[in-house]
């Protein structure tokens, strides 16, 4: 009998290992020795300025010894953070919507749960307007809470999430329209998504802001919130057409031929043969541009509203805790990547789900 | 050859159909009458028009002059007419066409499920007799990217199958396939012509066109040039044409 014979990339024994990955040639081995050395002499310093030198108790910045990082700041004003400018007798709602919005996701991750069509109908239209309810107030005794007040992770939150929602769905209509045989539509499709990809986002927050309303009618006032959401919406739904448009062009014509060739009609044979294929096609993309428009958020700062990084900047200004920027960046990065990494991670599990073994 | 399977209904007419695409002219006045149950099969060198032609029987592609009439239904813009053929015409491609991302089992019952609106557990049943007639019960739960070309072909018969069609196209079902998967595909198309079905069948397999055609079609540049019984057509052809891509087909 033969034995097995591995190749290279499967040998498991550890020096083999780094002979073959840190150690193949001399380039490689001056990479390996470079980054070394660069990691030995950063890492350290950054680590005790992080971690071991770094105050994590107390109320104000006197307790702070400004050998390592202050992480003081943060804790002092943690609270705005998540919650901006809402008033802190009222936390208990938004906290509320975010415990009823997890107990409602878990299902979704449980193979045998049979309702999931259901669930995502109650998440999508139901829960949506609870949200609204608890977090604005002003019905069923609840006080209102201006959407003036509302900010930090909390803000960053709600408009990421509107943001990603609806930018899908608009985003696969504009790509069907783009390829859509009648000239009207198609033309309509195409200038929306050149306009908005031609406009940088804060141009378009800014006409949202300031323009909008003198096309209003007097008296007719709408919630800057709402603008500022439908702009980086609509903004990123013009570049989900384009991914989704990709996918489209990527799925063979025979697909097409024989949806065709079975009878469906047109929104039978997008929706269950060429939709499904090219979606799961342009998975990264579309997280891409998900993941682009969470951090598009921090752009609202410019019409007034206080998400995460604007609450930060503000806090940075307070004189109170003037000198801590690093501190407060460092904070307000990490909370971005949590996010970000997550939907990667996310994404990529879906994908790799999704594979059947085609090509 | 024992005609007894013909009837005497016309399910296919092609008056002097004509077809461009920009400046050439792909079929040019073919006329064509197919009876319910007859099986024709279509041969002709590379170019010469033959999936142009078919796939203008259920509208893949549209001709520009001429009239083409399936089961009484004119075909035109009207997209209801089209639906309605389309509905009672299969169609088998060359390179399968099954849909990756959906089971062997789903891409049977589709169709029947949201065009016929049957209920799943019916189309269900249904798409298992056919895998079976097929010959591939067994991989129901498979998707197609799993499995074999011989068996992806045969699931593509199975797939069009369960709409119930009186009329089967097939555009070189067996010329994307190894030469051991062809006879797997070639068995479940003689015993699917034994069970009565019309069949149009462009494909060069002269042992299938012998065994089971009434007619064979040759075409080349456009047009039907020849029509015969098929021991006729291969043992006796008329035109030099004809003669030219038999021996080029013998030959290889
Ligand atoms: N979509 C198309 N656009 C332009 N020309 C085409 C198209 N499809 C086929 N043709 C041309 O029409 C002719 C007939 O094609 P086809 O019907 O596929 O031939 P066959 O199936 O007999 O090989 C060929 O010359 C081909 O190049
Ligand atoms: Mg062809």
């Amino acid at each position: 009998m033969l034995e097995p014979v591995y190749s290279p990339a499967f040998k498991k024994h550890p020096l083999q290992w780094i002979q073959i990955n840190l150690f193949y040639d001399w380039f490689s081995s001056v990479m390996t020795l470079l980054v070394g050395y660069l990691l030995v002499s950063f890492l350290p310093a950054l680590i005790d300025w992080i971690f071991i030198s770094a105050d994590w108790f107390g109320s104000s910045r006197e307790d702070c010894s400004g050998e390592g990082a202050c992480w003081v700041f943060i804790g002092a004003r943690f609270d705005q953070f998540i919650y901006g400018f809402y008033p802190p007798e009222e936390y208990w709602r938004v906290n509320l919507a975010t415990v009823l919005l997890i107990a409602l996701m878990v299902p979704l991750f449980f193979e045998n749960f049979t309702k999931k069509a259901w669930l995502i109908a109650f998440l999508l239209i139901g829960y949506p307007v609870i949200a609204k309810i608890l977090f604005a107030g002003g019905v069923f005794g609840l006080e209102q809470v201006d959407t003036e007040q509302w900010g930090g992770l909390m803000l960053t939150l709600i408009i990421a999430t509107v943001g990603i929602i609806a930018s899908l769905p608009i985003g696969i209509l504009v790509a069907l329209g783009r390829r859509s045989e009648m000239p009207i539509i198609r033309w309509l499709c195409v200038s929306f998504i050149e306009v908005m990809r031609g406009v940088p986002l804060i141009t378009i927050l800014f006409m949202a802001s300031v323009m909008l309303p003198l096309f209003m009618p007097e008296g007719v006032s709408f919630d800057k919130l709402m603008r500022a959401m439908i702009g980086i919406t609509l903004f990123q739904a013009a570049y989900m057409a384009e991914v989704i448009r990709g996918g489209l062009q990527a799925i063979p014509k025979g697909q097409y031929e024989a949806a065709d060739s079975l009878g469906l009609n047109y929104f039978q044979k997008m929706g269950f043969i060429i939709l499904p294929q090219a979606l799961k096609l342009v998975i990264p993309g579309i997280v891409n541009t998900f993941i682009a428009l969470f951090k598009d958020t921090s752009l609202i700062l410019i019409i007034g509203l206080f998400e995460l990084s604007g609450i930060m900047k503000a806090a940075l200004n307070d004189p109170d805790w003037l000198g801590f920027a690093i501190e407060g960046y460092l904070f307000a990065a990490l909370i971005y990547w949590i996010f970000c990494f997550g939907m990667s991670r996310y994404s990529m599990r879906v994908e790799a789900k999704l594979n059947t073994g085609h090509r | 050859m024992n005609q007894s399977h013909i009837k005497e209904e016309i399910v296919i007419e092609l008056n002097n159909v004509n077809k461009w695409y920009g400046d050439f002219h792909v079929l040019k006045d073919i006329n064509l009458k197919v009876k319910s149950g007859e099986r024709i099969v279509i041969c002709g060198p590379s170019g010469s028009g033959k999936s142009t032609m078919i796939r203008c029987l259920n509208r893949l592609e549209a001709h520009q002059k001429g009239d083409i009439i399936i089961e009484g239904t004119p075909l035109t813009n009207d997209i209801r007419n089209i639906e309605v053929i389309r509905k009672d015409v299969g169609m088998v491609f060359q390179h399968f066409n099954l849909f990756p991302h959906l089971s062997v089992l789903d891409n049977c019952c589709l169709a029947p499920q949201w065009v016929k609106k049957v209920p799943r557990k019916e189309a269900e049943e249904t798409a298992m007799k056919y895998l079976e007639r097929v010959k591939i019960p067994d991989q129901a739960l498979k998707y197609p990217g799993q499995l074999s070309g011989g068996q992806q072909q045969r699931v593509a018969i199975a797939r069009s199958l369960c709409m119930n069609p009186n009329i089967m196209l097939f555009d070189e079902p067996t010329s994307a396939l190894d030469p051991e998967m062809i006879k797997e595909v070639l068995d479940v198309m003689v015993e699917l012509a034994e069970e009565g079905m019309t069949m149009l069948c462009v494909t060069h397999e002269m042992g299938f066109a012998k065994k089971v055609a009434d007619r064979v079609i040759f075409m080349d540049g456009g047009e039907i040039i020849e029509e015969n019984d098929p021991h006729q057509f291969f043992d006796n052809p008329q035109s030099e044409r004809t003669q030219l891509f038999l021996s080029q087909i013998l030959h290889n």
